[in-house]
């Protein structure tokens, strides 16, 4: 039995993509969004795809993605989530008046290295609880799902706008906003030194995934196919690392970052971002959740329940604490997605997050996740997010009319659930 | 089936299970012994899968208790019936379709590393080798089992029940969805599991099933219990008068 390969048909041809083992439906994703990336670039006559754009379309992305990665295990155990956008403004308002009014009343001032964390503390706890909450009305008291979060859609929005009397907080902690993006980036040799580790990550993994394989006597896949996809990731992280380091600190920010300091910049003087602090989250917690949803028990009973969840049930899973725990992880996420959003904008606003449910639901369905449940996986639904931003954003520099990008959003997203279930009934996955 | 002194594997004793107002399982007393396969026989509605779910903890009962070992337990949720060694092969076989066969095999029972995180490249290994003692013609380990065909859904099913050391084992129509060389394997399966000393309650609807594996029937009617009959002791015509009529033949136990 071990000669069998792992192929399954009898006669299955192998070409050169099955021998990579590459998902054909990652490969599709990819290449919609490099469709989209090469419109929008001749339309906009190469500004598309500028190290600058790409930075931006990055950090704007981050907010939804990360909580889209929590959408994707909501509804694979058959469940939604419509109040995420809520729910961000929530912990976003909880976060703004922690720093700039519990903290100082306390007697930290501001400017105290103690703000950040504990903000972000208090942030993390408000959507922990609150996501908890869901998860016991939705568990164990069964109600549904689709009302629990659409009457949370309106409590946490109203909440926030209670808490804040609907006024907007800021300036927020200089720490807490190093997380929005462009001002915190880790500058261009701490970028290079971070692509190194991913891409040696990247090798350690492909090389044990390999030995694991080799050691139960499973079928390996070809020594030169191991090696392609070693350059094919190390190529991807160093081209993302590089295009991030292309983009470099306008003239003029720099220098009056040398004023405040009391120097001159010297004749020439050049520095880039680098990689984004609030990218390194994502890619945190987007590597966190893939672990979470493929090499943990938890991940196991989530797309177990999704896809029976009777047999669940009668396999001794706890389904009703399970949906206590996905929508808990939901509520971190939510903070998280929050702490990056109100870092953006440098201030927390009443209509922080207004609609994030939506791009983040659509999000993880153009990414493939199944509605009917038990199916989805977290890089797609952050390739998701970044389609949408992109298409987003490269309309608004087209000079596309407002109504019309959201008409052309919404198309997109059920133009790309059609594909999605003819290529699922294709491959004899539906 | 000459060691009937000795205390049964499994007792469950004065059994009742109502929901609404309709008595499901009505005062019904059963049990099974080391190596011996009792089959439980009834119309469909006649309360049989009602009340073995008691045992396998997929059912709360009203009244009545079980014995394991002549030892009162106490089994609330399939957890607890997988404690006390009772795996359960559903009608539905209860496979989460989305998932491979080795995720299914050890659903709930995830073999781990020292880090904590599952030890997948072990799991597949383990479901290749009792697979492979099972149905040998078996390779579709990477598919999601939604790809499988009905005997081969039902050999991870069994597979399932049979690798975590059953001492108890329920079947519940075992062979319903299955071809007939597929019925010949869980038949010869039946027989060694018996031979090992693991007690089987065998829910058939096919009578000749009933007469060539199981060693006693119970028959139930109505939520009730007809009887109990040592099936070397009656003809088919017996049972079936049995579970038709609710009538028990006169020799009977």
């Amino acid at each position: 039995m071990a000669t069998d390969s792992a192929s399954d048909g009898p006669a299955a041809r192998k070409t050169i993509l099955k021998t990579l083992e590459f998902d054909t439906r990652l490969l599709g994703m990819i290449g919609a969004f490099v469709v989209v990336c090469l419109v929008f670039n001749v339309l906009t006559d190469g500004r598309f795809l500028t190290p600058r754009n790409i930075f931006n379309l990055t950090i704007q992305t981050v907010s939804v993605a990360i909580m889209a990665t929590g959408m994707v295990f909501v509804i694979v155990t058959r469940h939604i989530d419509l109040s995420v956008g809520s729910l961000l403004a929530t912990c976003s308002a909880m976060m703004a008046i922690t720093q700039t009014q519990f903290l100082p009343a306390l007697g930290l001032d501001f400017g105290n290295p103690l703000i950040a964390p504990i903000a972000i503390i208090v942030g993390l706890a408000t959507g922990a609880l609150i996501g908890a909450l869901h998860g016991w009305l939705i568990g164990y008291l069964s109600i549904p799902a689709f009302i629990v979060t659409l009457g949370g859609l309106l409590v946490w929005r109203n909440v926030a706008w209670y808490l804040t009397s609907g006024q907007t907080i800021g300036p927020l902690d200089d720490t807490f906003q190093l997380l929005g993006g462009i001002g915190g980036t880790v500058g261009t040799t701490g970028s290079w030194i971070i692509g190194l580790l991913a891409v040696a990550a990247a090798f350690i993994a492909i090389v044990q995934a390999r030995r694991a394989k080799i050691r139960h006597e499973f079928p390996v896949k070809p020594l030169w196919a191991e090696g392609a996809l070693m350059a094919v990731s190390a190529a991807l992280i160093f081209g993302f690392v590089a295009t991030l380091n292309a983009y470099e600190i306008p003239v003029r920010v720099l220098r009056r970052s040398f004023e405040a300091r009391g120097e001159t910049m010297p004749q020439g003087f050049t520095e880039a971002y680098g990689v984004p602090f609030s990218v390194l989250l994502l890619i945190a917690v987007a590597v966190v959740m893939t672990l979470v949803a493929r090499r943990t028990r938890l991940g196991r009973y989530i797309f177990a329940t999704g896809g029976n969840p009777d047999a669940a049930e009668l396999s001794g899973i706890n389904t009703r604490l399970l949906t206590v725990k996905v929508f808990t992880l939901m509520g971190v996420l939510c903070a998280l997605a929050a702490l990056v959003a109100s870092a953006r904008l440098s201030f927390h606003s009443n209509d922080i997050g207004t609609l994030d449910e939506l791009r983040v639901i659509a999000a993880a369905v153009i990414g493939g996740t199944a509605l009917a449940g038990g199916i989805g996986t977290i890089y797609g639904a952050i390739l998701g997010a970044l389609i949408m931003q992109s298409l987003q954003s490269g309309m608004a520099m087209v000079g596309v009319d407002a109504p019309f990008q959201n008409i052309v959003v919404g198309s997109v997203l059920v133009i790309a659930v059609l594909v999605d279930i003819i290529y699922r009934k294709r491959t004899g996955e539906l | 089936m000459a060691a009937r002194t000795d205390t049964p594997l499994v007792e469950m004793r004065d059994v009742s299970v109502a929901f609404g107002g309709v008595k499901a399982v009505d005062h019904v007393s059963i049990d099974l012994y080391p190596g011996e396969v009792v089959g439980l026989l009834g119309h469909n509605g006649a309360g049989k899968s009602t009340l073995i779910k008691c045992l396998s903890g997929a059912n709360k009962m009203d009244t009545g208790e079980i014995l394991i070992n002549g030892e009162k337990v106490e089994i609330h949720n399939p957890r607890d019936a997988r404690r006390y060694n009772i795996e359960t092969i559903y009608q539905t076989l209860a496979l989460a379709d989305n998932l491979d066969a080795a995720s299914n095999l050890f659903l709930g029972r995830e073999l781990i590393t020292a880090t904590g995180l599952m030890d997948d490249s072990r799991m597949e290994a383990e479901t290749r080798k009792v697979m492979g003692r099972l149905n040998a013609n078996f390779k579709k380990f990477k598919s999601p089992v939604k790809a499988l065909s009905g005997g081969q859904r039902q050999s991870v099913a069994i597979a399932r029940a049979v690798y975590f050391d059953a001492r108890i084992l329920i079947m519940d129509e075992p062979t319903a969805a299955l071809g007939p060389e597929e019925t010949r394997m869980v038949a010869e399966l039946i027989e060694e599991l018996k031979a090992q000393g693991i007690g089987i309650f065998l829910i058939e609807h096919d009578i000749h099933s009933v007469m060539d594996l199981c060693d006693r029937a119970s028959v139930m009617k109505n939520g009730k219990l007809v009887g109990t009959v040592n099936v070397a002791d009656v003809t088919d015509e017996d049972i079936l008068g049995m579970i038709i009529l609710g009538k028990t033949p006169a020799p009977a136990s």
